[in-house]
Protein backbone atom coordinates (compact mmCIF):
# COMPACT_ATOMS: atom_id res chain seq x y z
CA UNK A 1 0.00 0.00 0.00
CA UNK A 2 1.05 3.32 -1.02
CA UNK A 3 1.39 5.88 2.10
CA UNK A 4 -0.38 9.13 2.25
CA UNK A 5 -0.73 11.15 5.49
CA UNK A 6 -2.80 14.36 3.68
CA UNK A 7 -6.33 13.88 2.84
CA UNK A 8 -8.22 16.75 0.77
CA UNK A 9 -10.57 17.78 3.83
CA UNK A 10 -7.97 18.21 6.36
CA UNK A 11 -6.10 20.73 4.30
CA UNK A 12 -6.68 24.32 4.26
CA UNK A 13 -5.21 27.31 1.63
CA UNK A 14 -2.34 28.43 3.78
CA UNK A 15 -1.67 25.52 5.89
CA UNK A 16 2.15 25.46 6.36
CA UNK A 17 4.16 21.97 7.20
CA UNK A 18 7.19 22.95 8.85
CA UNK A 19 7.52 19.42 11.23
CA UNK A 20 9.06 16.90 8.55
CA UNK A 21 11.64 15.40 10.11
CA UNK A 22 15.22 17.04 9.08
CA UNK A 23 17.79 14.63 6.89
CA UNK A 24 21.10 15.24 8.70
CA UNK A 25 25.08 14.93 8.25
CA UNK A 26 24.38 14.37 4.47
CA UNK A 27 27.74 12.81 2.93
CA UNK A 28 29.07 12.00 0.18
CA UNK A 29 28.33 8.55 0.02
CA UNK A 30 24.63 10.04 -0.35
CA UNK A 31 25.98 12.00 -3.85
CA UNK A 32 27.99 8.66 -5.41
CA UNK A 33 24.68 6.64 -4.57
CA UNK A 34 22.46 9.23 -6.43
CA UNK A 35 25.10 9.31 -9.38
CA UNK A 36 25.38 5.63 -9.78
CA UNK A 37 21.15 5.64 -9.79
CA UNK A 38 21.07 8.74 -12.24
CA UNK A 39 23.99 8.14 -14.41
CA UNK A 40 24.93 11.37 -13.88
CA UNK A 41 28.76 11.40 -12.99
CA UNK A 42 29.92 14.54 -13.44
CA UNK A 43 33.05 14.43 -11.28
CA UNK A 44 31.76 17.87 -9.06
CA UNK A 45 29.57 15.78 -7.53
CA UNK A 46 32.55 13.01 -6.11
CA UNK A 47 35.91 14.42 -7.06
CA UNK A 48 37.07 16.89 -4.61
CA UNK A 49 40.78 17.30 -6.35
CA UNK A 50 38.34 18.53 -9.41
CA UNK A 51 35.83 20.63 -7.49
CA UNK A 52 38.18 22.36 -5.21
CA UNK A 53 40.67 22.98 -8.42
CA UNK A 54 37.70 25.03 -10.32
CA UNK A 55 36.91 26.94 -6.61
CA UNK A 56 34.28 24.86 -4.78
CA UNK A 57 35.12 24.40 -1.13
CA UNK A 58 34.36 20.48 -1.89
CA UNK A 59 31.86 18.00 -3.71
CA UNK A 60 28.70 19.08 -3.66
CA UNK A 61 25.60 17.39 -4.57
CA UNK A 62 23.44 17.12 -8.04
CA UNK A 63 20.69 19.42 -7.77
CA UNK A 64 18.29 16.43 -8.68
CA UNK A 65 19.61 14.29 -5.70
CA UNK A 66 18.11 17.45 -3.23
CA UNK A 67 14.85 17.08 -5.33
CA UNK A 68 14.56 13.74 -5.35
CA UNK A 69 14.95 13.92 -1.59
CA UNK A 70 12.56 16.71 -1.63
CA UNK A 71 10.08 14.83 -4.27
CA UNK A 72 9.84 11.97 -1.51
CA UNK A 73 8.62 14.53 1.15
CA UNK A 74 5.91 14.79 -1.56
CA UNK A 75 5.00 11.62 -2.47
CA UNK A 76 5.15 11.13 1.80
CA UNK A 77 2.47 13.28 2.07
CA UNK A 78 0.47 13.32 -1.18
CA UNK A 79 0.94 9.62 -2.47
CA UNK A 80 3.38 8.25 -5.07
CA UNK A 81 0.87 7.97 -7.91
CA UNK A 82 -0.53 11.47 -6.91
CA UNK A 83 1.54 14.28 -7.89
CA UNK A 84 0.16 16.13 -11.19
CA UNK A 85 3.00 18.23 -11.54
CA UNK A 86 6.09 18.85 -9.88
CA UNK A 87 8.84 22.33 -10.24
CA UNK A 88 12.04 22.84 -8.75
CA UNK A 89 14.65 26.02 -9.01
CA UNK A 90 18.28 25.13 -7.75
CA UNK A 91 19.57 28.12 -5.82
CA UNK A 92 22.42 27.08 -3.46
CA UNK A 93 24.45 23.76 -3.22
CA UNK A 94 24.42 21.21 -1.29
CA UNK A 95 27.98 20.60 0.78
CA UNK A 96 28.55 17.20 2.64
CA UNK A 97 27.97 17.30 6.19
CA UNK A 98 24.79 19.72 5.97
CA UNK A 99 21.08 19.22 7.14
CA UNK A 100 18.28 19.30 5.31
CA UNK A 101 14.78 20.59 6.32
CA UNK A 102 11.94 20.79 3.86
CA UNK A 103 8.76 22.90 4.00
CA UNK A 104 5.55 23.18 2.23
CA UNK A 105 2.34 25.31 2.08
CA UNK A 106 -0.78 24.96 0.54
CA UNK A 107 -1.32 27.82 -1.83
CA UNK A 108 -4.80 26.87 -3.73
CA UNK A 109 -7.40 24.07 -2.97
CA UNK A 110 -9.92 23.09 -5.42
CA UNK A 111 -11.70 20.93 -7.96
CA UNK A 112 -10.41 19.83 -11.12
CA UNK A 113 -12.47 17.91 -13.21
CA UNK A 114 -13.59 14.83 -10.70
CA UNK A 115 -10.29 15.66 -9.23
CA UNK A 116 -9.60 17.27 -5.41
CA UNK A 117 -6.62 19.04 -6.14
CA UNK A 118 -4.02 20.96 -4.05
CA UNK A 119 -1.41 23.25 -4.84
CA UNK A 120 1.65 24.08 -2.99
CA UNK A 121 5.16 25.77 -1.98
CA UNK A 122 8.19 23.76 -1.76
CA UNK A 123 11.53 25.18 -0.17
CA UNK A 124 14.45 23.12 0.88
CA UNK A 125 17.21 24.50 3.60
CA UNK A 126 20.33 23.64 4.82
CA UNK A 127 21.27 24.29 8.49
CA UNK A 128 23.52 27.46 7.28
CA UNK A 129 20.18 29.34 6.27
CA UNK A 130 20.84 28.99 2.79
CA UNK A 131 17.90 27.74 0.19
CA UNK A 132 19.22 25.05 -2.08
CA UNK A 133 15.45 24.57 -3.85
CA UNK A 134 12.31 26.35 -3.85
CA UNK A 135 9.71 24.36 -5.81
CA UNK A 136 5.86 23.97 -6.37
CA UNK A 137 3.94 20.73 -6.81
CA UNK A 138 0.30 20.15 -7.70
CA UNK A 139 -1.47 17.12 -6.44
CA UNK A 140 -4.93 15.63 -6.32
CA UNK A 141 -5.42 14.51 -2.80
CA UNK A 142 -7.56 11.71 -1.71
CA UNK A 143 -10.49 12.07 0.33
CA UNK A 144 -11.92 10.61 4.06
CA UNK A 145 -14.47 8.36 3.58
CA UNK B 1 24.15 34.81 -26.59
CA UNK B 2 22.06 31.86 -27.73
CA UNK B 3 20.04 32.30 -30.83
CA UNK B 4 16.32 32.23 -30.23
CA UNK B 5 16.21 31.00 -33.54
CA UNK B 6 16.92 27.70 -31.82
CA UNK B 7 13.28 27.41 -30.03
CA UNK B 8 11.76 24.13 -31.46
CA UNK B 9 15.08 22.41 -32.79
CA UNK B 10 14.64 18.43 -32.16
CA UNK B 11 17.16 17.36 -29.88
CA UNK B 12 16.56 13.78 -30.57
CA UNK B 13 15.32 11.05 -28.39
CA UNK B 14 16.30 7.82 -26.26
CA UNK B 15 14.31 4.44 -25.25
CA UNK B 16 13.79 2.70 -21.74
CA UNK B 17 12.85 -0.02 -20.06
CA UNK B 18 11.38 0.88 -16.36
CA UNK B 19 13.11 -1.74 -14.66
CA UNK B 20 12.07 -2.91 -11.21
CA UNK B 21 15.73 -2.92 -9.71
CA UNK B 22 16.30 0.23 -11.02
CA UNK B 23 13.71 1.97 -9.71
CA UNK B 24 14.10 0.00 -5.97
CA UNK B 25 18.20 1.65 -6.56
CA UNK B 26 16.88 4.87 -7.53
CA UNK B 27 13.88 5.30 -4.47
CA UNK B 28 16.92 4.59 -2.48
CA UNK B 29 19.45 6.66 -4.07
CA UNK B 30 16.14 9.65 -3.09
CA UNK B 31 16.67 8.04 0.42
CA UNK B 32 12.58 7.20 0.16
CA UNK B 33 12.03 4.27 2.19
CA UNK B 34 8.01 3.89 0.81
CA UNK B 35 7.31 -0.07 1.20
CA UNK B 36 5.50 0.79 -1.91
CA UNK B 37 8.83 0.94 -4.20
CA UNK B 38 9.38 -3.18 -2.85
CA UNK B 39 6.02 -4.30 -4.27
CA UNK B 40 5.80 -6.31 -7.55
CA UNK B 41 3.86 -3.28 -9.16
CA UNK B 42 5.28 -0.07 -7.85
CA UNK B 43 4.91 4.07 -9.42
CA UNK B 44 7.69 5.13 -10.10
CA UNK B 45 9.52 8.23 -7.59
CA UNK B 46 9.21 11.21 -9.67
CA UNK B 47 12.05 12.00 -10.54
CA UNK B 48 13.07 8.40 -11.75
CA UNK B 49 13.60 9.40 -15.59
CA UNK B 50 16.55 11.08 -14.76
CA UNK B 51 17.65 7.95 -14.73
CA UNK B 52 17.89 7.91 -18.75
CA UNK B 53 18.98 11.65 -18.69
CA UNK B 54 22.33 10.90 -19.64
CA UNK B 55 22.35 8.23 -21.79
CA UNK B 56 23.05 9.34 -25.13
CA UNK B 57 20.75 9.52 -27.83
CA UNK B 58 21.49 8.17 -31.51
CA UNK B 59 22.11 11.56 -32.32
CA UNK B 60 25.12 11.98 -30.51
CA UNK B 61 23.72 12.94 -26.84
CA UNK B 62 22.57 15.90 -24.71
CA UNK B 63 25.79 17.57 -24.81
CA UNK B 64 27.22 16.99 -28.15
CA UNK B 65 23.66 18.33 -29.44
CA UNK B 66 23.88 21.57 -26.56
CA UNK B 67 27.58 22.38 -28.75
CA UNK B 68 25.39 22.55 -31.28
CA UNK B 69 23.37 24.84 -30.15
CA UNK B 70 25.78 27.85 -29.15
CA UNK B 71 26.16 26.75 -25.42
CA UNK B 72 29.28 26.51 -23.64
CA UNK B 73 29.19 23.89 -21.65
CA UNK B 74 31.66 25.24 -19.05
CA UNK B 75 29.47 27.78 -18.15
CA UNK B 76 26.07 25.70 -18.09
CA UNK B 77 24.45 25.31 -14.89
CA UNK B 78 21.57 23.02 -14.47
CA UNK B 79 18.94 25.95 -13.06
CA UNK B 80 15.58 23.95 -12.25
CA UNK B 81 13.47 20.61 -13.46
CA UNK B 82 9.74 20.36 -14.08
CA UNK B 83 7.51 17.33 -14.65
CA UNK B 84 3.54 17.24 -15.69
CA UNK B 85 2.86 13.84 -15.29
CA UNK B 86 -0.02 12.75 -17.70
CA UNK B 87 -0.47 9.11 -17.29
CA UNK B 88 1.21 6.56 -15.21
CA UNK B 89 4.40 4.98 -15.62
CA UNK B 90 5.17 1.36 -13.97
CA UNK B 91 7.55 -1.09 -13.89
CA UNK B 92 7.38 -3.16 -17.28
CA UNK B 93 6.64 -0.20 -19.45
CA UNK B 94 8.81 0.92 -22.34
CA UNK B 95 9.27 4.62 -22.35
CA UNK B 96 10.75 6.38 -25.59
CA UNK B 97 11.43 10.08 -25.41
CA UNK B 98 11.62 12.89 -28.20
CA UNK B 99 12.90 16.24 -27.08
CA UNK B 100 13.26 19.87 -28.36
CA UNK B 101 14.27 23.48 -27.22
CA UNK B 102 11.18 25.18 -26.07
CA UNK B 103 12.31 28.46 -24.69
CA UNK B 104 15.45 31.07 -24.50
CA UNK B 105 14.96 33.66 -22.41
CA UNK B 106 17.69 36.41 -21.33
CA UNK B 107 18.03 37.38 -17.98
CA UNK B 108 20.63 40.75 -16.50
CA UNK B 109 22.53 38.70 -13.39
CA UNK B 110 22.50 40.24 -10.06
CA UNK B 111 26.45 40.35 -10.50
CA UNK B 112 26.54 41.68 -13.87
CA UNK B 113 26.90 39.88 -17.23
CA UNK B 114 23.74 38.30 -18.85
CA UNK B 115 22.38 35.01 -18.03
CA UNK B 116 20.47 33.06 -21.12
CA UNK B 117 17.86 30.54 -20.43
CA UNK B 118 17.46 27.76 -22.52
CA UNK B 119 14.25 25.07 -21.83
CA UNK B 120 14.62 21.45 -23.22
CA UNK B 121 11.10 19.83 -23.35
CA UNK B 122 11.38 16.34 -23.36
CA UNK B 123 7.98 14.29 -24.20
CA UNK B 124 7.64 10.50 -22.56
CA UNK B 125 5.92 8.21 -24.38
CA UNK B 126 4.61 4.75 -23.14
CA UNK B 127 4.63 1.48 -25.05
CA UNK B 128 0.58 2.18 -25.70
CA UNK B 129 1.11 5.47 -27.76
CA UNK B 130 0.11 6.96 -24.79
CA UNK B 131 1.89 10.50 -23.63
CA UNK B 132 2.49 9.98 -19.75
CA UNK B 133 5.21 12.29 -18.90
CA UNK B 134 6.26 15.74 -20.56
CA UNK B 135 9.98 17.22 -18.19
CA UNK B 136 11.48 20.34 -18.81
CA UNK B 137 15.13 20.92 -17.72
CA UNK B 138 16.55 24.90 -17.70
CA UNK B 139 19.93 25.17 -18.40
CA UNK B 140 21.46 28.59 -17.38
CA UNK B 141 24.71 29.64 -19.22
CA UNK B 142 26.13 32.72 -17.40
CA UNK B 143 28.47 35.37 -19.49
CA UNK B 144 31.36 33.85 -17.35
CA UNK B 145 32.64 30.68 -15.89
CA UNK B 146 30.69 28.65 -12.93
CA UNK B 147 32.39 29.38 -9.72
Amino acid sequence: MDRVSAHFEDLTEGDEITDWPPIENISRSHFVRYAGASGDFNPMHHDDTIATKVGYPSVFGHGMFTAGVLSHYLTDWVGAGNVRKYAVRFKGQLYPGRTLTIKAKVTKKYKDGDENRIDADLEVVDDQGSVLITGSATAALPSRG
Amino acid sequence: MVDKSIIGTEMGGSHMLVEQGKVREFAKAILDDNPVYLEDDPPVPPTFTMAMAHWPAPSGGQGQGLSKLGLDLMRVLHAGQEYEYLGEIKVGDKLTTRSQISDVSEKEGKRGGTMTFVTSETTFTNQRGEDVLIARTILVQTSKAAS
